[in-house]
């Protein structure tokens, strides 16, 4: 270190001042960090962030109506939908000129499915009257009220036009409405009737189901990674392996391994039929229900749990027990005060991992859950594969979404995010 | 000048593709024994005589929604996809499905009857190539019904003679229309009462007086092998699983052929592929529906033809050897009681009673 004018900068070999030359080399040295990690960044800013803009845009999304059917909607707009009357010719022949374009550009089955999540009944009056009205002079067919009442006499019923105008904004809330149990009518939102009410059940179910399954991992997992951080290295590995090669089986062998062992014809159940304690009438239903989801899951979950847990404890050092003993500690007091806070950085990462593995699954639930231990993502998968419903599964996710991050951030609130440990 | 090399090799890798493509088309179904079937009278022979590589994509259960993506995304990579009839006529209403003249474009019985004769009532929609049916069904145990095996589907809902859990699908579809039959409800009244909340909620009301004993299945082997563990006493499924759990694995299990709902299953042609694709599966499928190859398929599993001549031609099975014509659902000693799937219905109502039902299901 040598000695320097205060008003002169320090220079390098070359000249350049060092603040300057420091200042080249911390950038060249981000863009190199960017740069190496550029794949992994476009890839979840592809994958995720694309993913979750399109999944929200779906939930509201709502311009097939106005897009194929224009014209009745703009008719429609002028029309008092709680008067309690049909409306006008003019509605009427803007509808007759929209289906026949619909129709023969074959669009018309996809508003009538659209419209058909909120009125059963409206898919097949679509089809019908598209078939006919491919065949209409709009010009001589006039005038088309009637016309179309005959074709079909659902067009004499109010509540399908209502359905229309309600479902005719290029936004709409009703996919979230539908996925609380209500619905969107021309008098504002509404329960549905209680017979198909269900999502809010799913809902508080899956919640709750996950927590009771977070909470049995936890109970399990931590004798585990206790007996993993603190066994000589040569048990340790063994046990490791017990514990990882579950892990490494796949998830459909496993929940159908639990079916043999659970059902009412099956192992537990024959064991305990053979040791005379329960009767052969009385054989347990511990599967087709919650109980059974509650067992697979937990199994299937465990290493997430014991996993943090295991890297947390490792790097308790063993001398603060040993240093409360020798102050007088009882063996229950030294762990409860010393070791036990130390290790739950670890049952904070293990059961965020866990829980929230546990509200998005849904083939354990299916295939173990009988009717009542299933979960909402069940009926998103319905809505996906077979109902084909995209914008209620959209709203059904996003609120999963939203639910996760509320927790995310109650848990950041109560224990701390800084308190979760992935290892040590 | 590794990497020269790779990149080389890489390029001359994809050429090569680009050049079997031609020779190469993807089918689309469903796996397992079906596929199987599939392979032994469609795929091998067309390969042999044609030298075109078949390649079997397993997808079909997802069939709607990977097609309706593949429109949205422009880049269509299936040509011919294998459907039941209830999502044919939805692809076909989507304008996803092209239509078929089927008098010109499929071939006709040895006879020279026209194909849209010999196939009949089972073109269910201009897109639709019919290919199988098939049926729900009921098989029970032979040890855990008494001396008196059931002889009726309403066997379900009779708890006091068949005592013990039955296995159920876990939908509307199919337990809707046994719970009005076995109320006593005409066939012919069975659609047009589930159209109505009254009939919707008798139905329920009839699956109530059961539900604590049902075990709900959502895959098409669950009830099979709940009947070989003995966890249930009967359960519904699809007829060629029965066929395979009492034929082949020779389980102690029975089953009715009473009240059995057909389905059908059959080939769509997507929209949308290139001129030289199109007449690729086409020709295939003229191939692969014509009566000797329909009359084929039965010799590997038992899912009836569609054509009225294949019914004629219905063999011993290729391996088990045993005759296959009992075992087909449109048998005439099996179609006694019978009903086709509505499919208009279930297209309309599916949602609505699907909540319902999943709603009931919960309480």
């Amino acid at each position: 270190m040598s000695y320097t004018d205060e008003h002169r900068p320090m220079m390098t070999v070359d000249g350049t001042p060092l603040k300057k030359s420091l200042a080249i080399a911390l950038r060249r040295q981000k863009i190199r960090a960017l740069l190496l990690i550029s794949p992994l960044l476009i890839f979840v800013l592809f994958t995720l962030a694309l993913i979750f803009a399109s999944m929200l845009f779906r939930s509201v999304e709502n311009d097939i109506v106005s897009e194929i059917l224009p014209e009745t909607v703009v008719a429609l707009s002028s029309w008092d939908a709680q008067s309690g009357e049909l409306p006008d010719e003019t509605v009427y022949s803007a509808f007759a000129g929209d289906i026949q374009r619909a129709a023969k550009a074959k669009d018309h089955t996809r508003v009538g499915l659209r419209l058909n999540y909120e009125k059963s009944g409206m898919a097949s009056l679509f089809k019908k009257t598209a078939r006919k009205a491919k065949k209409w002079d709009l010009e001589a067919d006039a005038p088309f009220k009637n016309k179309l009442i005959e074709t079909h006499k659902g067009w004499a019923d109010i509540a399908v036009w209502q359905t229309l105008k309600t479902h005719s904004s290029l936004y709409t809330s009703g996919y979230f409405l539908n996925s609380i149990d209500m619905r969107k009518t021309v008098s504002g939102p509404e329960y549905q009737p209680e017979d198909r009410q269900i999502l809010v059940t799913l809902f508080k179910r899956t919640l709750i189901i996950s927590l009771v399954i977070t909470m049995s991992c936890i109970l399990l997992a931590y004798p585990v990674a206790w007996l993993l951080a603190n066994l000589p290295m040569r048990q340790a590995n063994l046990l490791m392996i017990l514990v990882l090669l579950p892990f490494w089986t796949s998830l459909l062998v496993r929940t159908s391994a639990w079916k043999v062992m659970l059902q009412q014809q099956g192992v537990i159940n024959d064991l305990l039929v053979a040791l005379g304690m329960i009767e052969e009438t009385g054989r347990l239903a511990l599967i087709n229900n919650q109980l059974g989801t509650v067992i697979a899951m937990t199994h299937i979950l465990l290493p997430f749990m014991i996993l943090p847990m295991y890297s947390v404890m490792q790097s308790i050092s063993p001398t603060y027990l040993r240093a409360a003993k020798s102050l007088g500690a009882t063996n229950w007091t030294a762990f409860w005060r010393i070791y036990f806070p130390q290790s739950v950085p670890g049952i904070g990462a293990g059961s965020i991992l866990v829980f929230i593995l546990s509200i998005g699954y849904y083939i354990t639930p299916e295939i173990v859950g009988g009717n009542k231990g299933v979960f909402i993502s069940n009926r998103i998968a319905y809505h996906i594969f077979q109902s084909m419903n995209w914008g209620l599964a959209a709203a059904l996710g996003t609120i999963l979404l939203v639910a996760v991050l509320i927790l995310y951030w109650a848990y950041d609130k109560i224990v701390g995010i800084d308190n979760v440990k992935l290892g040590g | 000048m590794k990497f020269t090399k790779t990149v080389f090799a890489t390029a001359a890798l994809s050429l090569f593709a680009g050049l079997a493509l031609a020779e190469e088309m993807t089918i689309v179904s469903w796996g397992g024994a079906y596929s199987k079937s599939q392979l032994k009278a469609y795929h091998e022979p067309y390969t042999a005589n044609t030298g075109v590589t078949i390649i079997n994509d397993e997808s079909a259960g997802t069939a709607v929604p990977k097609l309706r993506a593949m429109k949205e995304a422009g880049n269509l990579t299936w040509d011919v996809v294998d459907v039941e009839a209830g999502p044919a006529m939805q692809l076909c209403d989507e304008g996803l499905a092209m239509e078929i003249d089927h008098d010109f474009m499929l071939a006709d019985a040895p006879d020279g009857t026209l194909a849209s004769n010999d196939f009949g009532d089972f073109i269910v929609s201009d897109c639709f190539i019919p290919q199988i049916v098939y049926s729900y069904t009921v098989g029970y145990r032979n040890d855990m019904v008494g001396s008196t095996p059931p002889t009726s589907i309403c066997a379900i809902f009779d708890t006091e003679t068949y005592p013990g859990k039955r296995s159920l699908k876990k939908g509307a579809l199919s337990n809707m229309e046994w719970a009005l039959l076995c109320d006593g409800v005409a066939k012919a009244d069975i659609y047009p009462m589930l159209e109505t909340a009254a009939g919707q909620d008798q139905a329920l009301a009839k699956l109530d007086t059961i539900k604590d004993d049902v075990i709900w299945w959502s895959a098409g082997a669950d009830t099979p092998q709940l009947l070989a563990d003995g966890e249930v006493v009967m359960g519904s499924t699809f007829n060629g699983r029965l066929f395979a759990l009492i034929e082949e694995q020779n389980q102690p299990v029975s089953m009715l052929w009473d009240g059995q709902i057909y389905d059908l299953d059959g080939w769509i042609i997507p929209t949308g592929l290139s001129p030289e694709r199109q007449a690729r599966a086409l020709h295939y499928v003229r191939f692969a529906t014509d009566t000797q190859r329909l009359a084929d398929q039965s010799r590997w599993i038992s899912y009836g033809p569609t054509r009225a001549s294949s019914a004629l031609l219905v063999d011993k099975h290729a391996e088990l050897g045993i005759d296959m014509a009992p075992h087909m659902p449109t048998d005439p000693a099996n179609s006694t009681n019978t009903f086709l799937m509505n499919y208009a219905f279930w297209a309309d109502y599916k949602d609505d009673i699907e909540s319902k039902f999943q709603a009931w299901l919960a309480k």
